[in-house]
């Protein structure tokens, strides 16, 4: 089981109240998309989640504390919006990484770290770039690196921040079907913030919309994209056009 | 599409035992030249042969007259393990710097270090309290505390300005600021001491037998095993400290071990041999730039390799205008600017 619990989630940064007593159940094997304006505290709750900023009330990770050392990254692995790349990492070094959590800072690889990592690249398709620096590569190809240190890590849980963002149409549809196969071959749990809501509305099972750090609605997404949320909440005036995949959010 | 068939080939960054083997070769060889060359040359097979006999069990004739034995093993011998010790723990501090705040010009004077080494040996030259042999000589020992006093106030008056890396640094510059100051200070008021204050900035591998290799061993090794350790760490840390937390590390507590242990050696091959510049930003770069940017490669090859060049180096400061001595400061940087140039023009990776 790797459902995420969390719950009067208070969170300030700076003095700024970010989040404000937010509520919000994950289900294992689900993937939920987090919508919501700039600023609502999207990125904040992800962060929050993979506990990388402190934060007042709960959250609980199922399993999480089966690994104490590790803290959550046997649990959850981060794809952050604008990842970290070093200079002259190689990707196969990059994907490695990703076995941290599970050989601790100090040892050396195991046979199984080389086997999962060799698996991965496999999988996503990164056989020609092992070898490739990973600042050498596209944008495309770079995220698909990123999500493959991710998925090294072996985690039940997938945090994604916008792993659409500097991706054009093409790349973002193929990420976002790679990880609706990966979910399904991997029975992971996905939580993903995304800013564009026709997406959002696509991929994934039910939205979340937050603003000003509190749950406004979760739900399926022809439930929460409604023309009269979107204009409180984004203050935008759209129409929305019912398409047999999800509803379509255009600007009227 | 796919290559990858067997997990086993797949090419991950670490120290090869081809890289290996060049270090030590490279390094042997700096000591073989700085044993046999000098205002004295001796045939490196007979100085082979007169090390041989040191060893405990061997017995060997090197065909040497007891003077050039004398100036093998009382001179030249202590003064180039000196050099390795104090040129391998200076490059290999200089990449634990750059790893561990993820910056390519951090060097292990950054965080006042130099200045504090600076201020101590100043006062100690000046207050003239006396000349204690080996152990017991007040510069290198104030130099030692002076270089630690200010690690230690960079890093407390880092850590009340924030949890960022570049907080730590604002810190080292105001406390290396600071601690200069009161060295002018001291020096202005004892200008008498001017030249000799100098000349101990400037650097030298100088020694009187044994007692400053024998001083620096024990801090070079701690730096050795401590930072050694941390190169599969140090690798995670370069994705920032959020994504390496996120991978299961403890990215302050890991940058505190490693610049602590780092500043230790540092602080020790200071206080041996002065202020010498540049080593511990040029030998990790150059590794960087022929070997590849991984930890797991850079450290140990800095270890070796920064030996090497302080030999050579040394080995320039003492021949290039027999009979005098050029500072070995002036040496790393006159020699080593322009050789880091070619090797940065010539070099297809990405520097940093």
């Amino acid at each position: 089981m790797a459902g995420i619990r969390i719950e009067n989630l208070h969170v300030a940064m700076g003095g700024a109240k970010i989040l404000r007593g937010l509520d919000l159940d994950i289900t294992s094997g689900e993937w939920l998309n987090i919508v919501g304006p700039n600023g609502a505290g999207k990125t904040t709750l992800l962060r929050a989640i993979l506990g990388s900023l402190d934060y007042e009330g709960s959250i609980t990770v199922d399993g999480a504390a089966e690994h104490p050392s590790a803290g959550l990254a046997r649990s959850i692995a981060y794809v952050p919006q604008v990842a970290v790349i070093p200079p002259g990492m190689l990707v196969t070094d990059y994907v490695l990484l990703g076995r941290t959590p599970h050989r601790g800072a100090f040892a050396a690889d195991s046979p199984n770290d080389l086997a999962v990592t060799a698996e991965v690249l496999e999988r996503l398709d990164l056989g020609l770039f092992m070898t490739r620096e990973v600042r050498s590569l596209s944008g495309g190809e770079r995220q698909r690196v990123v999500m493959a240190r991710a998925l090294a890590q072996q985690t039940p849980i997938l945090l994604l921040d916008e792993p659409t963002t500097a991706l054009d149409l093409g790349h973002q549809q193929d990420m976002l079907e790679l990880v609706e196969e990966l979910r399904h071959e991997r029975g992971l749990t996905v939580v993903a913030t995304l800013h564009d809501l026709t997406l959002a509305a696509r991929f994934g099972e039910r939205l979340a919309l937050i603003d000003t750090g509190r749950l406004i609605q979760v739900g399926l997404a022809r439930d929460v994209l409604t023309v009269d949320t979107i204009k409180t909440h984004f203050h935008a005036n759209v129409r929305i056009i019912d398409d047999e995949g999800g509803p379509v959010v255009v600007p009227a | 599409m796919t290559t990858i068939n067997n997990p086993e080939t797949l090419t991950v960054s670490r120290l090869s035992g081809r890289q290996l083997m060049i270090g030590i070769l490279v390094l042997l060889a700096a000591v073989m030249a700085g044993l046999t060359i000098g205002p004295v040359d001796i045939a490196p097979h007979r100085v082979i042969l007169e090390l041989l006999n040191g060893l405990p069990g061997v017995e060997t004739d090197s065909g040497l007259s007891e003077i050039h034995q004398g100036i093998i093993e009382k001179i030249r011998l202590p003064r180039v393990v000196l050099g390795v010790l104090v040129g391998a723990t200076l490059s290999l501090s200089g990449a634990a710097y750059q790893g561990a705040f993820r910056n390519p010009l951090a060097d292990p004077y950054l965080l006042g270090i130099a200045a504090g080494a600076g201020l101590g040996a100043t006062i100690a030259i000046t207050s003239n309290l006396g000349d204690g042999a080996g152990i017991f000589d007040p510069v290198p020992l104030a130099a030692f505390a002076g270089a630690l006093i200010g690690v230690g106030a960079s890093y407390m008056a880092g850590h009340i300005g924030g949890r960022s890396t570049a907080s730590l640094v604002l810190a080292g510059v105001a406390v290396a600021s600071f601690l200069t100051a009161c060295q002018t200070y001291v020096l202005q008021a004892n200008s008498e001491s001017f030249r000799e204050v100098y000349g101990w900035i400037l650097g030298r591998i100088a020694t009187s037998g044994w007692s400053e290799p024998v001083l620096m061993l024990p801090y070079f090794l701690i730096t050795v095993v401590v930072v050694l350790r941390h190169r599969r760490a140090l690798d995670v840390l370069a994705v920032g400290d959020e994504e390496a937390a996120a991978l299961g590390i403890n990215p302050r507590r890991i940058r505190a071990v490693v610049v602590i242990a780092a500043s230790l050696g540092a602080a020790a091959a200071v206080s041996v041999s002065g202020l010498i510049g540049f080593v511990g930003i040029i030998v990790p770069h150059t590794v960087r730039l022929a070997f590849g940017n991984s930890n797991r490669i850079v450290l140990p090859l800095s270890v070796l390799f920064g030996g090497a060049f302080m030999v050579l180096a040394d080995l320039a400061a003492r021949t290039l205008v027999e009979p005098a001595e050029l500072p070995i400061g002036v040496v790393t940087a006159f020699l080593g600017a322009p050789f880091f140039v070619l090797v940065l023009r010539s070099s297809r990776r990405e520097v940093w």
